[in-house]
């Protein structure tokens, strides 16, 4: 798991998102983590369940709430090199969501292998 | 071994403040290490000099303030966190232009980056929140 | 892995989505109002009987005492205090908490 590299230590980070977004700041204060912890080039591994896929739903429209529609931002995760987001499949189906419906490409996983990739991890962030 | 510990919420309306204060003070006594403790959220609000719980009540941030004070603790508030909640010490009211600061004695105030490095530092992050 | 799970399982799902994901031989600890999970004779005793045979289960001791439940802790759940808290943490390498 942890390795050492010139750089220093690389740890595998997997920062878990289970709760919807607006209703409370979780969502956000965590994806702010997430980017604020990219520079620190660290093995970082996202995993939603249960109501964390809603914040990945397409077509937020937060105009009216006047609050930050923060969903756009979960597609600079690419140039900030977070590739390893991971979606519950029967969190998806629960909720009538598909790939298709989520605004990034997103690795859709059954429970064993979420188990497994949890699993696997130094430090697990859950917000 | 060497402990991170995380606090999202703030005290008196959830426990997770209580519980990670009794989990560092039981690490502290087996000897081991508390590397940081961060708070972020609601949980910046454990840092507030102006709490004034009553007689009966234990006072939750003077009590992370004296275990700072016994044992060195590295508490660290969020600044975006804090900013957002209006917590502030000396330097960041006066670059904000408020006039009064709220932040306890044995906590400070810093960026995120403080978190990503409690967890590369510690050997166990540990999260207390709702 | 230890899990920790503090939300009463009446009225939330995260000990039924700890323990989905919870593998063979890991612990989970009950703390705060996830305790209630561990008092017998309850709507979801039988789902925690079934757990116990995968996976240790604990309860933190302060938080079962004051709210009762000390005599309605079922067989198999071990009490432990916060040093005992503390020793789980460094004995598994991470720990992932159901909030």
């Amino acid at each position: 798991m942890e390795q050492q590299t010139a750089g220093g230590v690389v740890k595998k980070f997997l920062y878990v998102n289970r709760r919807a977004p607006y209703g409370t700041i979780y969502a956000l204060e965590s994806l702010e983590v997430v980017l604020i912890g990219a520079a620190f080039e660290q093995d970082v591994s996202l995993a939603f369940l249960g109501d964390g896929v809603f914040q990945l739903a397409k077509g937020q429209d937060t105009m009216a709430l006047e609050v930050k529609n923060f969903s756009p931002t979960f597609r600079a995760l690419a140039d900030y090199d977070v590739t390893k987001i991971y979606v519950d499949e029967e969190a998806l189906q629960a909720r009538g969501l598909r790939e298709a419906d989520l605004v990034i490409p997103v690795e859709v996983v059954s429970v064993e292998r979420m188990a497994e990739i949890m699993e696997s991890q130094d430090v697990i962030l859950s917000f | 071994m060497k402990f991170g510990v995380v606090v999202n919420e703030g005290p008196y309306t959830h426990q997770a403040s209580d519980t990670a204060y009794q989990f560092v003070k039981a690490a502290l006594a087996k000897g081991h290490e508390i590397y940081r403790v961060f708070f972020y959220h609601d949980g910046v609000n454990n840092g507030t000099r102006l709490t004034v719980p009553p007689q009966d009540d234990r006072n939750i941030v003077k009590r992370w303030s004296e275990l700072a004070a016994q044992h060195k603790l590295d508490l660290v508030v969020c600044i975006a966190a804090a900013q957002r909640r209006g917590l502030m010490d000396k330097s960041e009211a006066k670059r904000n232009g408020k006039d009064a600061d709220n932040l306890a004695l044995g906590f400070r105030i810093s960026g995120l980056g403080q978190l990503i490095e409690a967890g590369i530092q510690a050997e166990r992050l540990v999260v207390f929140g709702d | 892995m230890l899990h920790t799970v503090n939300k009463s399982p009446f009225e939330h799902t995260a000990l039924a989505t700890c323990l989905t994901y919870a593998r063979q031989g890991s612990a989970v600890l009950l703390i705060e109002d996830g305790v209630y999970a561990a008092a017998g004779d309850t709507a979801v005793s039988k789902q925690v009987q079934e757990a116990l045979k995968r996976v240790s289960i604990y309860a933190l001791k302060p938080d079962v005492e004051a709210r009762g439940m000390q005599n309605r802790v079922m067989d198999g759940i071990r009490l432990v205090d916060y040093g005992g808290f503390v020793d789980l943490v460094a004995e598994h390498n991470a720990v992932q908490s159901w909030l």
